[in-house]
């Protein structure tokens, strides 16, 4: 595989002195799903409206296809879609003249039959008459997802494109998403739902504060940074946990009568064996234990955290 | 070029025209009646002549301009700030479309409007006035290179607008009074001399001088200069629009 966007040492601040973006380095490789997440002002937006156009950098460099965004900015774009966050649609516009409008603004012949079969796919075809002010808040986020499909876009930007998106309309985009990834095009996509990330991304980056702190196939970081839970329920709640059992850093649980016991699931020895040994000398009885594997948004949450931290420190 | 861009802003563009047909062709014309009557009838009955031309038909190539000029300016205008105020402008700007075609696109349908709000109201001027176009060529060059170049100009405004104050400004504050002290309704040689010569620095003057000599073959500065003026206007707004889209000004952060 290689690359199709790459993105060297970008920057941006703003005209009131914010900088967003702080020396992004990114590499997108062609065909795959990126998943961008950080937290809210981490710079997604940002990154990805100044890759669009919609924003000047102010230093570095973003290739698109072998084509410079500021050099050769016409065949940049022809490659690019956007989907941006804000919902910004003519109000009084029919569905449809919105849909055929961007296909023409990127230069492509009209084609109705490409812009009924994208409508079809994201159920506005019995909508395309209707004016976009009469359309719901999820059938406006679909049609602003059918306008960038319009031009038949090899790379694609979806700006949180599932925010005030219904359980199963997110599932039909999950669908979407992963039909694009087959024909070939390439999806960055950002989002708040760390659960989508994980249900459809080949590769995760986080960025926090203008910069990226890692870019890792999903498998992997999720076995890397995978850490295991085991829950152990006594029969009956300990006021305090004993001295005997002081090194395995235990945690008292959500219920009473609960202790949690975190181990690195890659780890040679995970020491639970140890543990409920230890556990038995000291007189404890136990009713049930359980293992849980941790998520991608706790993985994201102690990543982010962790780079709070050391900014204070 | 990528003249998909420009068909398609045009025709977009087109569309809301024609969405609010009624409005954009009803009050020019009723206003442009208004002014037949309150100009021609009343104070026509006072001034018989201007240059050996009746009065009434003399402020016709006037008031064409008058509602041309307006016209192009809040429609170019408007048509560029909406995006704008909305957010649609986006689209525009990740566009593989570059500034002459995004501004070719909204100020041809800007112009397109306003030439046919000037030609209807030279009809109707037909009903209220006798009235023959000495240069018809010349007029129609001179009413298309109005339409286009104010329309341009308009477009600048549009981008540079903050606020629809800002938008409604512009027009009420600049193009009217230029427009009416630029001798639509009167010659430059009936003002005092002084006068005569500040008049000179408003371009309205070199448009009106040379679309009423298409009419009337009468000049208030000659036809060249006129020529030279609005192709003058027309090519530093382009320049501005130019410098806007390469620097990006109020349009990218
Ligand atoms: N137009 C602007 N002018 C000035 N500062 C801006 C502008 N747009 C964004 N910012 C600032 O830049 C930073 C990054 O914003 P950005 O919108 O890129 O974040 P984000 O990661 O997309 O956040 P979210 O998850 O909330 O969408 C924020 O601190 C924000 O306040
Ligand atoms: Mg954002």
């Amino acid at each position: 595989m290689s690359a199709i966007v790459t993105i060297s040492d970008l920057r941006k601040t703003y005209d009131g002195g914010l900088t967003a973006l702080n020396g992004v380095d990114l590499a997108i490789e062609e065909g795959e799903i990126l998943a961008l997440l950080g937290p809210n002002g981490a710079g997604k937006t940002t990154l990805i409206s100044a890759i669009c156009g919609i924003v000047s950098p102010s230093a570095g460099q973003v290739v698109v296809g072998g084509h410079d965004i500021a050099g050769a900015y016409r065949a940049a774009r022809a490659l690019i879609g956007l989907v941006p966050q804000e919902i910004s649609l003519e109000p009084f516009e029919k569905v449809l003249t919105t849909v055929r409008f961007s296909r023409g603004l990127f230069g492509k012949r009209r084609d109705d039959a490409l812009v009924e079969s994208i409508l079809r796919k994201l159920s506005l075809w019995d909508k395309r008459d209707s004016q976009v002010k009469e359309l719901s808040g999820g059938m406006k986020r679909r049609v602003l997802i059918a306008k960038a499909l319009s031009h038949e876009p090899r790379v694609l930007f979806l700006d949180e494109p599932t925010a005030g998106v219904d359980v199963e309309l997110r599932r039909d985009m999950w669908e979407i998403v992963k039909e694009l990834k087959a024909q070939g095009v390439t999806i960055i996509l950002t989002t708040h739902y760390i659960e989508e990330a994980e249900a459809i991304a080949d590769r995760i980056a986080v960025i926090s504060k203008g910069q990226i702190l890692l870019v890792e196939e999903k498998d992997k970081l999720m076995r890397r940074m995978g850490r295991k839970q085991l829950t152990i329920e006594l029969d009956r709640p300990l006021e305090e946990i004993p001295e005997a059992l002081a090194g395995y850093g235990l945690e008292p649980g959500p219920v009473a009568g609960t202790l949690v016991y975190s181990y690195d699931s890659q780890g040679e020895r995970t020491g639970i064996t140890r543990l409920l040994n230890d556990l038995q000398a000291a007189g404890l009885q136990l009713r049930d234990v359980s293992t849980r594997e941790s998520s991608l948004e706790e993985i994201f949450v102690g990543l982010v955290a962790g780079d709070a931290g050391e900014e204070r420190s | 070029m990528n003249l998909e861009a420009v068909r398609a802003i045009y025709v977009f563009e087109m569309g809301r025209t024609f969405r609010t047909l009624l409005q954009s062709v009803v009050s020019p014309v009723l206003s442009t009646s208004l002014y037949f009557i309150v100009f021609g009838a009343a104070i026509g009955s006072r001034i018989q002549e201007v240059e050996g031309v009746s009065y009434g038909a003399f402020i016709v190539p006037g008031l064409i301009m008058l509602t041309v000029l307006t016209q192009s300016v809040s429609n170019a205008s408007f048509g560029i700030y909406f995006p704008k105020f909305i957010g649609t402008i986006y689209e525009h700007l990740s566009a593989p479309a570059s500034f002459l075609e995004i501004t070719a696109g909204y100020v041809l349908a800007a112009a397109t409007k306003s030439l046919a709000i000037g030609l209807i109201i030279l009809a109707t001027s037909f009903f209220f006035v006798e009235l023959s176009i000495a240069h018809p060529f010349w007029m129609v060059i001179f009413l298309v290179l109005t339409c286009l170049s104010f329309s341009l100009l308009g477009f600048i405004i549009g981008i540079w607008a903050r606020s629809f104050e800002q938008l409604q400004l512009v027009p009420l504050l600049v193009i009217t009074p230029l427009v009416f002290l630029g001798g639509s309704f009167y010659s430059i040689s009936m003002l005092p001399p002084f006068w005569q010569s500040v008049t000179l620095f408003n371009p309205v003057v070199y448009l009106v001088s040379g679309f009423r000599w298409a009419f009337f073959g009468l000049a208030d500065v000659s036809l060249g200069l006129s020529l030279a003026a609005i192709l003058g206007f027309t090519g530093l707004c382009l320049a501005v629009i130019w410098w806007i889209f390469t620097t990006g000004w109020r349009l990218r952060q």
